[in-house]
């Protein structure tokens, strides 16, 4: 079974590669989004004490 | 508390929250209006064939119900919550769910029932037959106080938030589709010449289920949302 | 040797365990996904009817067994924050909930992905889709509810509520969906042939556990944020190593 082949999953590529790669897409965006998340919030604590020494 | 102080209680509650109702009477009215519009819209934006209008109708009536009762619903808890009114109702000694309990059936008796009076009349647009109109009023007998009593505690719930009157929309709708499905498979039942008995007994069940737990959740939510 | 259990129950203590934790999830999930993939794509065989096109059901199954699983351990931990008063179990409940919504999204669209192919539709009112919409409702209902209050404590209770009154309709939802369906005889999926190769089967099951897997991860992740963002004020936050920079 040729690469290709293997792509076309004889014909319904499209709807199989459509299913694992929205899925991919849906995983790689979540992933970014909760360290995104981690990182606005550490920043904020920071600017949080930094505030709070200032005063 | 013997049982004639709590029906009493409830007597009481019901008859104020009515009283304040016909102070303003509009309210009451655009609810009913609203309802008559969505449902005159449908022929409009589907064409009149009347057969089709036929089988659409008990859809039609009980989405446009569905969406109806989520109108009146901020306005359940919000003016007793700004007058602080239901701060004393979660003081008082008396059970709190009995007195959710009234405000529900205050609130389907204005809301509702008039909704129920009003569907045999938008029926005969779509030319239901005499016999699909009476299943359609007794369902929606059936099914209305259960609307009003989960959207009861949507309203608790999002009592004094910003973007209340969408966001319990949001909610409650999800939680009505076996309402909507009874119900409008009953009438779907009788015009097709089949037995409406078990439509009509999973809504009643329905209706006892919520009777016997929502004011209690209700008063949760309220208790919750007023800390 | 008596452990306290409770310990780990202070969000203090749980910030730096699930910590430790995260890699020991992702890494396998990675790795399952991975195996799970090659199971399902190079071991398995086709499917004599459905041929190629059934190779979505090795993603398709285990999102929405998860989808509803998690609404489930969802509502669990809201009730058992709201009664007991644990505000760690609560934070799990509110980071749960975008993961679950997003695996009931991903088995709508691996569904109707799905579904084209063999029905001729990319939708059909069948049960099951069906009721994984509402389910769907339910999650942006209890996230919608939570976005919107400001009030932590109350957003916890109120959500706690929800979830529990959603974790009892849900049966009552499916049901009555099932009931409606059948009466119009709409289609259902139907695994046709009853013996699934054995390939197929350990595919779907490795790929349910790697994304169970992912799901713990990515949702102690969110929980160290929003540990974070509640306990703010606390004396051990600003202490923190990744605080102090």
């Amino acid at each position: 079974m040729s690469w290709a082949e293997f792509f076309a999953m004889n014909g319904y590529g499209f709807y199989v590669w459509g299913s694992y790669g929205v899925t991919l897409l849906i995983f790689i965006i979540e992933i970014a989004l909760v360290r995104h998340k981690r990182k606005i919030t550490l920043q904020q604590l920071r600017l949080m004490r930094d505030a709070g020494e200032a005063q | 508390m013997n049982q004639r102080s709590l029906f009493g209680l409830l007597g009481l509650v019901i008859r104020r929250d009515l009283l304040l109702a016909m102070r303003r009477r509009a309210d009451v009215l655009t609810t009913l209006i609203f309802f008559v519009m969505v449902v005159s819209l449908f022929p409009l934006g589907v064409g009149p064939e009347l057969d089709m209008l036929r089988k659409m109708a008990p859809g039609v009536v009980w989405v446009a119900a569905l969406l109806a009762s989520m109108l009146s619903l901020g306005r359940m808890f919000s003016a007793d919550y700004l007058d602080g009114t239901l701060e004393q109702m979660l003081l008082a000694p008396q059970s709190l769910s009995m007195l959710v309990l009234g405000k529900i059936l205050a609130h389907w008796m204005l809301s509702g029932l008039p909704l129920v009076l009003m569907a045999p009349v938008l029926g005969l647009q779509f030319d239901m037959s005499p016999q699909a109109l009476w299943v359609l009023i007794l369902v929606l007998l059936l099914g209305t106080p259960i609307l009003s009593m989960i959207g009861a505690i949507g309203a608790a719930l999002t009592l004094g938030l910003r973007g209340g009157g969408v966001l319990v929309s949001l909610l409650v709708l999800p939680l009505c589709i076996p309402v909507l499905i009874f119900g409008t498979g009953a009438v779907e039942a009788v015009s097709t010449g089949m037995t409406i008995v078990p439509h009509v007994a999973l809504l009643g069940a329905l209706l006892l289920l919520a009777l016997a737990f929502t004011p209690w959740v209700t008063a949760q939510a309220l208790r919750i949302s007023m800390e | 040797m008596a452990i306290n259990w409770f310990k780990y129950a202070a969000p203090a203590t749980f910030y730096g365990l699930a910590g430790k934790m995260v890699p020991w999830f992702a890494v396998p999930a990675a790795i399952l996904f991975v195996v799970g993939m090659y199971i399902g794509f190079f071991v398995a065989p086709a499917d004599a009817v459905q041929s190629e096109a059934y190779r979505i059901i090795f993603i398709h199954v285990p999102a929405s067994i998860l989808s509803m699983f998690i609404y489930l351990i969802m509502a669990g931990y809201a009730a058992f924050g709201l009664i007991f008063n644990t505000r760690l179990s609560s934070m799990m409940a509110t980071a749960l909930a975008p993961t679950g919504a997003l695996f009931a999204f991903i088995s709508l669209w691996t569904g109707a992905l799905w579904g084209k192919p063999m029905w001729g539709a990319w939708w059909v009112w069948d049960a099951r889709l069906t009721s994984e919409l509402i389910l769907l409702f339910l999650y942006l209902g209890f996230i919608a509810l939570q976005s919107s209050i400001d009030d932590s404590r109350r957003a916890d209770r109120a959500g706690a509520l929800l979830a529990i009154v959603g974790s009892v309709n849900v049966p009552i939802i499916y049901f009555s969906v099932k009931w409606w369906n059948t009466l119009h005889q709409g289609s259902t999926i139907k695994f046709t042939g009853t013996s699934m190769h054995i390939a197929m089967q350990q595919a779907m099951f490795v790929m349910l556990v790697a994304c169970w897997l992912y799901v713990i991860a990515v949702t102690l992740v969110r929980v160290r944020s929003i540990i974070l963002e509640r306990e703010r004020n606390a004396q051990w936050v600003s202490e923190l190593n990744e605080v102090k920079l």
